[in-house]
C-alpha cells in the first residue's frame, strides 16, 4: 500500500514541479523575446529622433521671406564716377525708414537697426542695375530680395517677442517695424529658391548649397572614374585569373584590412603622398576624388567579387566549350552578367564617399569657398564638409541651414541608394 | 591643357593604329578571314596599344614628376648671393623665378642689385627649362608612339598570334589593378612611418606613449621646440577608450538583441521591414551624427543633469551636475553607439544565421524553449563570431572622426568621468592638421605619430577579428 500511494504522489508531486518549472522558463522565454522587441524598438526611436530632430530644425530654411522695397535712387548719394564706392546699403536703409515713417537721428542709430533687418543682397541688386542702366539714377525702382536672417527667424517664430528683450537679436522696435511691413504687404513669404542657386556665404540669408553640390559632383565624378575600373578589373583578375599562391592571399587578406582602415587614416595618406609629395592642388575636387578613390577601392573590389562569384561556373564552361579563351570567356560573358551586382557595389560605395567628411578635413577642403569651384583643380567644398563648416558657425541662423544641407545631402544618399536597390530588383539573375 | 591635347592627338593616332592594323591583317589574309589566327580586330588592338600606351605612360608620368624635376634642375646650381640667404627666403627666391618665366603672379618680394641678377638669371634658366621639358616630353612621346607603331605593323601577318598578345596586354593591365591596393596599404605604411619617424627625431617615442600631457600648442613657438611633456599622447588614448567604451555599452547589447530578435524571433514581414531601417541607419553620414550629437544630445543630456543637480540635494555632487557642459564624453559616447547599432546588428545577424539549423532542432527536441535554445546553443556556437563583429565595432568606434570632433571637447584630460569633457586621438589629428600647416615643426607631425598608432590599433583588431571568422566558419562547412 505505501508503494502505490508513494507511486501515487510520486508523479503528481514532479509533474507540479515541472508545472512550476515550466511557468518559469516560459516566463523566461517571453522576458528573453521582450528584450529582444525593445532592442528593436530603441534602435528604431533612435533613427525616427535622428531622421524627425533634423528635418524639424531644417525644413523651415526652405521657406523664406522677401521684401519688395520702392527704393529711391538718391542722385545726391550716388558718385557716378565711382560706383562700387557708395553706400548702397545705406540707401536702402533710408527707403526701408521711408516706408516705415520713422527718421534717422543724427548718430545713424536707425538706420543701424533697420540695417539689422535686410540683406546685404539688396545693395548688390541696386549695384547691378546701376551698372547696366545709369539712367536709373534720380528714379525710383522696386527691389525685391530676403530679409537678413535673424527677421526671417522672427517671422518663422524661432525668435520671439516673449524673450526677454536683451536674450534676442532684435529689440522690440525692430519687431514693431517687422510688423508693420508685415501689414503693409510688403512682406511675402515662398520657397528659399535661394538656397539652392546660391554658394556659401558669411551672410546667412544668403549662403547656400550649389557650391557644394556642385563641388560633390566633381569629386565623386573622380572617385567613380578611378575606383570602379581599377577596382572591377582588380577583382576580375583576383577571382577568375589569378593563381592561388601566397602572393594573391596576400593581396587578399590586404583588401579585407583596408577595408576596414579608419576613414581618417586615408585623409593622412592624401595629404603626405598626394599634396606634399606630387603637389596635387590643396581643397580641389581632384585631390578629394583620389583620396576617396583609394577608401572606395577595397569596397568595389570586394563587391565586384562576390558579384563574380555568383554567375555559375556553367557559363563560364560553356564559353570555353564553344573555343572561347580565358579572356573573352571572362569579358564577354562573366563579367557582362555579373554587371548589375557590380554597379549595385559600386553605387552604394559611391553613396558612401558622398558622405564622407573626416579624410577632407586633412586636405584642405574645411575652407571658405563663396563660388561654385572653377574646375578640378580649383578650390572647392563638398555636402558633408559644409555641414561642418555651418554647424561651427555662431549665428542660429546657420543651424538651420546646416540642417536643410543634410537633408539635401540626405535626398542624394537616397537617390543613390534606391537606384542601387531598384538596379538590384531589376537585373539581378538568381540562377 | 597641353597634356589633355597630346593625350586626345595620342588617341587619335592610336586609332588610326588600330585601322592601319586590322587593313594590313586583312590584307596579309587576301580577303580569306579563317586563314588568320586571331579575329581582325585584335590585329587592329594589338597595333593601337603599342602606338598608345607607352607614350600615354611618359605623358601621365611627365606631368606627375616633370615639375619636381625641372624644380631640381633649377636649384642645381645656386649662386652665392642666393645662398647667402636664409632656407625658406631661397624657396620664396625659386619659386618667383619659376612663377615670372610661366607669367604668373611672384610673391611681393623685391630684389634689388646681385639679387636681381641672380633672379633674371634664373628667369631666362626657368624659361628654357620650361620650353625644354614641355617640348622634350612631347617629342619624346611622340617618338614612342611612332617607334611602337613601326613596331607593331611588320610584324602583323596571317601567322602572328594577336589574340595572345592583347590577351598579354590585358593581364598585365589586371595585376596592375590588383596590386594598386597593395600599393595602397603601401602608400599608407610609407607615408604614416615616413613622417612619424621624422616626429620620433624630436620627440622621444617612449615620451610619446606613455606621457601623460598632451599641449602640443607649445611647440609653435620656435623657442620652446618640443618640450618632450608636451606630447604624451597617453590622455587621448584614455578618452578614446572611454567614449569607445561608452559607445559598447550602447551598441552591443541593442545591437545583439536585435540580431538575435531578427534571426531567431521576427516573422518574415518583420524582418524585411525592420532590416532596411536598420540598413538606413548605418548609411546616414557620420557627419550627420556629428550634427545630432552636438545640437541635439548634447543640450539634452546638458538639461537633464543641470535638471537633476538642482533637485538633488546641494553638496559636491550637486553643483558638479549644475555645471555639466554640452562636450561630455557621455554625448559622444552615446551617439557613436547609435551610429555601431546597425553594425553590431547585421554582423551577428550574419554570424547568427551561419549556426546550422540541426543544431536548434537537436536543442528543441530535447524540449528545450527558444531562448534556451538560443542562450545554450545558438550563441555558444556564435560567439567566436560575434567577439570578432564586436572587435571590428570597437575598431571602427576607435577610428570615428566626425562625432567626437563635432560632440567630444578639445581639452586633453586623463579621466574616466563619463560626463567630463575628454579629446580623442582622431580629434587631436583633425585639430592638427586643418587649417595651414608647416610641416617641420613637430606640431604637425604629431598628427602622423597619432595616426600610425591608430593604424597599428585598428590593423590588430581587424586581423585578430578575421582570424577569428575564419577559424570559427571551418567548423560547420
Amino acid at each position: 500500500m505505501t508503494d502505490a500511494t508513494l507511486g501515487a504522489a510520486g508523479p503528481r508531486a514532479t509533474l507540479t514541479a515541472a508545472d512550476a518549472r515550466l511557468k518559469k522558463r516560459h516566463a523566461a522565454e517571453r522576458r528573453f523575446k521582450a528584450q529582444g522587441v525593445a532592442a528593436i524598438v530603441v534602435a528604431l526611436v533612435f533613427l525616427v529622433v535622428l531622421v524627425g530632430r533634423i528635418v524639424a530644425q531644417g525644413y523651415t530654411t526652405f521657406e523664406t521671406h522677401t521684401l519688395s522695397l520702392p527704393v529711391y535712387l538718391n542722385p545726391e548719394r550716388i558718385d557716378t564716377s565711382d560706383l562700387s564706392g557708395v553706400n548702397y546699403d545705406y540707401i536702402v536703409s533710408e527707403a526701408v525708414m521711408k516706408k516705415l515713417g520713422v527718421q534717422d537721428d543724427d548718430f545713424g542709430t536707425v538706420s543701424t537697426k533697420v540695417q539689422d533687418l535686410v540683406s546685404r543682397d539688396f545693395g548688390f541688386q541696386l549695384l547691378n542695375k546701376i551698372k547696366a542702366d545709369k539712367s536709373l539714377i534720380g528714379k525710383t525702382i522696386t527691389v525685391t530680395g530676403p530679409l537678413k536672417a535673424d527677421a526671417d527667424l522672427y517671422f518663422k517664430g524661432d525668435i520671439k517677442r516673449s524673450t526677454a528683450e536683451g536674450d534676442r537679436k532684435l529689440d522690440n522696435q525692430q519687431l514693431d517695424w517687422l510688423d508693420k511691413l508685415k501689414k503693409d504687404g510688403a512682406i511675402s513669404s515662398g520657397f528659399n529658391l535661394a538656397f539652392f542657386t546660391n554658394s556659401d556665404s558669411t551672410e546667412p540669408e544668403q549662403a547656400g548649397v550649389l557650391g557644394a553640390v556642385v563641388g560633390s559632383a566633381m569629386m565623386l565624378f573622380i572617385t567613380a572614374l578611378i575606383a570602379v575600373p581599377v577596382g572591377v578589373l582588380a577583382a576580375t583578375y583576383l577571382e577568375e585569373f589569378a593563381p592561388k599562391n601566397r602572393w594573391t592571399d596576400i593581396i587578399e587578406v590586404n583588401i579585407n584590412n583596408l577595408a576596414a582602415v579608419p576613414s581618417i587614416v586615408y585623409g593622412l595618406l592624401g595629404l603626405a603622398l598626394f599634396i606634399n609629395w606630387l603637389h596635387v592642388p590643396r581643397s580641389s575636387p581632384l585631390v578629394g576624388g583620389l583620396v576617396l578613390a583609394l577608401m572606395a577601392l577595397p569596397t568595389v573590389i570586394i563587391a565586384t567579387r562576390s558579384a563574380l562569384k555568383a554567375v555559375p561556373p556553367s557559363i563560364r564552361e560553356a564559353a570555353l566549350g564553344v573555343g572561347a579563351s580565358k579572356t573573352q570567356t571572362v569579358f564577354h560573358h562573366v563579367l557582362p552578367l555579373a554587371m548589375p551586382g557590380v554597379m549595385t557595389g559600386a553605387i552604394l560605395s559611391l553613396a558612401h564617399a558622398l558622405g564622407e567628411t573626416a579624410p577632407l578635413l586633412m586636405i584642405g577642403m574645411v575652407s571658405f569657398v563663396p563660388g561654385v569651384p572653377e574646375g578640378f583643380t580649383g578650390a572647392a567644398t563638398v555636402l558633408p564638409v559644409q555641414v561642418f563648416i555651418w554647424e561651427n558657425a555662431s549665428e542660429r541662423a546657420f543651424h538651420e541651414r546646416t540642417a536643410a544641407a543634410i537633408i539635401v545631402l540626405l535626398a542624394f544618399m537616397i537617390v543613390m541608394n534606391a537606384a542601387a536597390v531598384i538596379l538590384r530588383r531589376r537585373f539581378e539573375r538568381r540562377w | 591643357m597641353l597634356t589633355w591635347l597630346s593625350l586626345i592627338v595620342l588617341a587619335l593616332f592610336s586609332g588610326a593604329a588600330f585601322l592601319a592594323g586590322r587593313r594590313r591583317a586583312v590584307a596579309a589574309a587576301e580577303g580569306r578571314a579563317r586563314v588568320l589566327h586571331s579575329l581582325p580586330d585584335y590585329y587592329g588592338a594589338y597595333a593601337a596599344l603599342w602606338a598608345g600606351v607607352p607614350a600615354a605612360l611618359l605623358l601621365l608620368l611627365g606631368a606627375m614628376f616633370g615639375g619636381r624635376v625641372e624644380d631640381a634642375m633649377l636649384q642645381a646650381n645656386r649662386p652665392a648671393v642666393v645662398q647667402a640667404l636664409e632656407p625658406d627666403r631661397q624657396t620664396v627666391f625659386f619659386s618667383d623665378a619659376q612663377a615670372i618665366a610661366a607669367k604668373a603672379s611672384p610673391s611681393e618680394v623685391v630684389y634689388e642689385g646681385e639679387l636681381k641678377t641672380a633672379l633674371d638669371a634664373k628667369v631666362a634658366e626657368a624659361r628654357r627649362l620650361q620650353t625644354l621639358r614641355t617640348f622634350g616630353m612631347l617629342a619624346a612621346a611622340g617618338v614612342l608612339a611612332l617607334a611602337g607603331f613601326l613596331v607593331a605593323i611588320p610584324r602583323i601577318n596571317a601567322e602572328f598570334r594577336a589574340r595572345n598578345r592583347v590577351e598579354g596586354w590585358i593581364g598585365v593591365l589586371l595585376i596592375a589593378c590588383s596590386v594598386a591596393a597593395v600599393l595602397t596599404t603601401l602608400g599608407i605604411v610609407l607615408s604614416l612611418v615616413w613622417e612619424s619617424w621624422r616626429f620620433f627625431h624630436s620627440v622621444n617615442p617612449l615620451a610619446f606613449l606613455f606621457g601623460t600631457e598632451w599641449s602640443p600648442q607649445i611647440a609653435m613657438r620656435a623657442d620652446q621646440v618640443a618640450s618632450s611633456g608636451a606630447f604624451g599622447a597617453v590622455p587621448l588614448f584614455a578618452g578614446t577608450f572611454l567614449i569607445m567604451f561608452i559607445a559598447m555599452l550602447v551598441a552591443a547589447p541593442v545591437g545583439l538583441y536585435s540580431a538575435i530578435y531578427l534571426s531567431e524571433y521576427a516573422s518574415r514581414p518583420v524582418r524585411g521591414l525592420v532590416k532596411p531601417l536598420l540598413e538606413i541607419l548605418a548609411g546616414v553620414p557620420t557627419v550627420v551624427y556629428g550634427f545630432f550629437a552636438a545640437l541635439t544630445v548634447g543640450p539634452l543630456f546638458r538639461a537633464g543633469f543641470n535638471a537633476l543637480g538642482a533637485a538633488l540635494p546641494p553638496g559636491p555632487v550637486a553643483t558638479y551636475l549644475m555645471e555639466v557642459q554640452n562636450q561630455m564624453a557621455l554625448v559622444a559616447g552615446v551617439v557613436m553607439g547609435i551610429m555601431l547599432i546597425p553594425f553590431v546588428s547585421s554582423l551577428s545577424d550574419d554570424i547568427i544565421n551561419a549556426v546550422p539549423q540541426s543544431l536548434r532542432d537537436g536543442s528543441y527536441a530535447m524540449g528545450a524553449t527558444k531562448s534556451e535554445t538560443v542562450k545554450k546553443v545558438v550563441l555558444p556556437a556564435a560567439l567566436p563570431g560575434i567577439m570578432a563583429a564586436m572587435l571590428l565595432a570597437v575598431s571602427r568606434a576607435v577610428g570615428e572622426t566626425m562625432i567626437v570632433t563635432m560632440a567630444a571637447g578639445l581639452q586633453a584630460k586623463l579621466t574616466a568621468n563619463p560626463l567630463d569633457t575628454v579629446t580623442t586621438v582622431t580629434v587631436q589629428i583633425v585639430t592638427l592638421l586643418t587649417g595651414d600647416q608647416e610641416f617641420d615643426s613637430p606640431k604637425t607631425l604629431s598628427a602622423f605619430g597619432l595616426g600610425l598608432t591608430l593604424f597599428v590599433v585598428t590593423l590588430t583588431l581587424n586581423i585578430i577579428a578575421l582570424r577569428i571568422v575564419q577559424k570559427y566558419r571551418e567548423q560547420y562547412d
